[in-house]
């Protein structure tokens, strides 16, 4: 099969040339718009009905269950309201919406609304390209700041240099909260004879009593690396308290991440590894088997978000129970937790006022009456999610939240802390967790994306 | 814009008897072939095939390469950094394990795959086994299935109360258990080790087909003289197969460093980034941590490995040609 021709490869090249030539076509990202003007507050028209015929384009990602049945009946009962507006809305889950959303905010006809992740890769650099509106004057004119307590607010706030996040001009509102803390088994609890803990001490002295029994003390999967973010922010939250993990998170870089109370929550999560008190291979189990055996009796206590719920209900029914992390004795609650992604209004929007108007439709207190029914936990509870019992797992939930808001609890998700901060951490929490790097080493690693980052911006 | 009557104006006539100069010399050349040449004609034959390619891979490469020349996050304009991107590359430490980690794998995606499809050629071929189809059939199955079956079948097998564990219990060996993917040191050979089972079934296939055209008084001749199965192997069927192993090796090759599916399904590049590979990296950065251009440079770097790597397998194993 010799062939001793020289292939043609004359024309290919041609092709091939032709190619690079449309590729080059000028530099990328250069059609982006500038930084969009705010409006000022007397101009804004919170009437929808006068708008004329409007088309709002909403991108969502409330796919799941619940979520989806609370969007899909407060967009029927806004369009009933507006008969001049439609929403056209496309609902993709988290992780499509998050990889398709860059290209549709950079084409020239993007969506009215979208939801967009809170964090430097989202909405920081959708700020950053000039792609959303944002939103303060719209806050004066329908008081969302005395809807939403100030924490939940600062979350989808942007610095105007777009160079951080937690402060700075709002660019969107989110409808559910959620907040990560302590499932237990009551009626293991009760056959062990242990009362749900009440503080942080009482927890952590319940951890060997369970483990002496034979029983497993903390499901714990983190083979999707993300869990122990939780598994550790909890933690933290307690050795160093709220305002010191703030600090870290949000702060200009004056914090840091060696300091002793940070080293002492890694030395807990690795002794509580080396005890027993998680079941054995904690970083080879899924996050999603993990609680799928909790809810199948095995462990006594699951540390994990307020989104597990609606998983682990319909196996474990009233023995399950659900608390905000108890706080160290004399201390108040703080925890690891945020709001669901933020619905924000685009920099090239049709119609700003009606896609203003309309997020301030879906988040007021009708909405949080809808999201009740659906079963999910609206950032702001209203009347009939307060009526709950505490005896179901949605009321502790609902009693949770008010009391993380009361004593301003909430501590942001450790990883909003750089850009690149989610893989170190991720990566890092695996290694503490399998003995692979000390305290020490994990708490230097994480201070040494954190200073790279502070000191390069 | 022109007067509106351009529509209506008469077309200029052309003469249709002397083709233009330069069609001519063209014919002239090609007129000299003997029939069954190549011909000027058979471009416009493959046109729409190129055409796909172009657009669909061509285009986007070239784009690739463009795009790794910038530091862009995928939004804002982009700046020009020349090679920058490749320059920190060299220079990334947490690239060097990816890359690492990648050619570790081929020890898993390619070198086991031929061994054991080789193993299983040279015993289908010799041995007569009943119902041959059925278990070439059942040996080729992994490859047809899609990645995400796969990695969920080995989630299962690995997980710490998975099927391994199990087995290993049963026999006795409890104390190997583990949690597979969970471990700083086993979760990459846990992973090769589903790309092995996924990839030998080709392998295996290519070699059958290639033994099949093997003249079968080479073996009775060896047979005749004394040879065992070993040196029947190594003196008849192994030479006879370089081509056969040489497509093997590229395509596994291939298969292995741009794996990225069974990663990102499995393990995250889990535990830490002991299971790290640079496709992994590729999608890491231009998705989730907006570097589109340090993506982009990355995806090319992996692009010329693979070039690379096929290139000198395939030589080594085929031998030089011609």
């Amino acid at each position: 099969m010799t062939d001793r021709r020289r292939p043609r490869r004359l024309p290919l090249l041609g092709a091939v040339a032709a190619a690079a030539l449309l590729a080059a076509c000028g530099t990328p990202g250069a059609g982006s718009s500038s930084t969009p003007e705010a409006k000022s507050p007397s101009s804004i028209s919170t009437d929808p009905a006068t708008a004329g015929n409007v088309t709002l384009s909403v991108w969502d990602q409330e796919v799941r269950g619940g979520q989806n049945a609370e969007i899909t009946k407060l967009n029927k009962e806004f369009m009933a309201r507006y008969p001049n507006v439609t929403i056209k809305r496309t609902a993709k889950s988290f992780s499509d919406l998050k990889t398709t959303l860059k290209l549709a905010l950079s084409g020239n006809n993007p969506p009215d609304v979208v939801e967009a992740n809170q964090g430097y890769p989202d909405m920081v650099s959708f700020v950053k390209a000039g792609m959303l509106t944002p939103l303060d004057s719209y806050a004066k004119v329908y008081g969302w700041d005395q809807r939403y307590p100030a924490s939940l607010l600062d979350l989808n706030r942007v610095s105007d240099d777009a160079s951080h996040f937690g402060e700075g001009k709002l660019y969107g509102l989110s409808q559910m909260g959620e907040f990560v803390g302590i499932y237990y088994n009551k009626d293991k609890l009760k056959s062990l004879g242990l009362q749900p803990p009440k503080t942080w001490q009482d927890f952590v002295a319940d951890l060997p009593k369970i483990k002496a029994e034979g029983q497993v003390p903390i499901m714990f999967g983190n083979l999707d690396k993300w869990p122990a973010i939780h598994e550790f922010g909890v933690i933290q939250a307690q050795t160093a308290g709220a305002d010191a993990v703030r600090n870290l998170v949000f702060g200009t870089g004056n914090a840091s991440w060696t300091d002793p109370n940070t080293v002492k929550a890694a030395t807990t999560l690795q002794d509580w590894v080396k005890q027993g008190y998680f079941q054995s291979g904690v970083n080879g189990t899924k996050y999603d088997d993990a609680a799928k055996q909790f809810a199948h009796g095995q462990g006594v206590f699951l540390i994990t978000g307020t989104w597990e719920a609606a998983v682990l209900e319909p196996d474990m029914g009233s023995s399950l129970g659900m608390m905000v992390t108890p706080p160290p004795s004399g201390q108040q609650p703080t925890t690891t937790g945020g709001e669901s992604l933020a619905f924000a209004v685009t920099s090239k929007a049709t119609d700003p006022d009606v896609a203003a108007a309309y997020i301030n439709f879906i988040t007021n207190a009708h909405a949080g009456d809808v999201m009740t029914e659906t079963g999910n936990l609206p950032a702001v509870p209203s009347s009939k999610a307060k009526a709950i019992s505490t005896n179901q797992v949605e009321g502790q939930i609902v009693q949770g939240w008010e009391q993380l808001s009361a004593a301003n609890g909430l501590v942001p998700y450790l990883d909003y802390s750089t850009p690149t901060f989610y893989d170190t951490i991720t990566a890092a929490l695996q290694s503490l967790i399998g003995g692979q790097m000390s305290p020490q080493q994990f708490t230097q690693t994480l201070q040494k994306d954190y200073s790279t980052f502070h000191s390069g911006s | 814009m022109a007067a509106t009557e351009s529509g209506v104006r008469e077309r200029p006539t052309r003469s249709v008897a002397p083709p233009p100069a330069g069609l001519a010399r063209w014919r002239r050349r090609y007129a000299r072939r003997s029939p069954g040449e190549p011909r000027a004609i058979g471009y416009l034959y493959i046109l729409p095939a190129v055409a796909v390619f172009v657009a669909l891979v061509v285009v986007p490469f070239c784009q690739s390469v463009w795009y790794s020349l910038f530091d862009w996050d995928g939004l804002s304009v982009a700046t020009w950094v020349g090679l920058g991107n490749y320059r920190s590359m060299a220079t990334d430490p947490t690239l060097r394990a990816p890359f690492l980690h990648a050619l570790t794998l081929l020890i898993f995606y390619a070198l086991l795959p031929i061994l054991i499809g080789l193993l299983l050629a040279a015993t289908l071929t010799r041995v007569r086994v009943r119902g041959l189809t059925f278990f070439r059939v059942m040996l080729f199955l992994p490859q047809v299935l899609a990645m995400v079956v796969v990695a969920l079948a080995f989630d299962f097998i690995y997980a710490p109360d998975g099927l391994l564990n199990t087995v290993l219990g049963w026999v006795g060996l409890g104390g190997l258990s583990r949690a597979w993917l969970g471990d700083f040191h086993l979760a990459l050979p846990a992973v090769g080790l589903a790309g092995t089972w996924v990839g030998f079934g080709l392998c295996m296939v290519l070699f059958l087909a290639g033994a099949q055209s093997i003249p079968r008084e080479l073996f009775e001749a060896a047979r005749l003289d004394g040879a065992g199965a070993w040196q029947e192997f190594r003196a008849i069927t192994l030479p006879a197969l370089r081509p056969q192993i040489a497509v093997a090796a590229t395509l596994t090759i291939v298969a292995g460093l741009r794996n990225f599916d069974l990663i990102y399904l499995t393990t995250s590049g889990g535990p830490g980034n002991s299971t790290a590979v640079p496709a992994y990296e590729v999608y890491h950065r231009a998705f989730e941590t907006s570097q589109v251009g340090y993506g982009a440079a990355v995806g090319i770097a992996l692009t010329v490995l693979v070039f690379v790597l096929t290139l000198v397998a395939s030589r080594l194993i085929e031998g030089r040609r011609g």
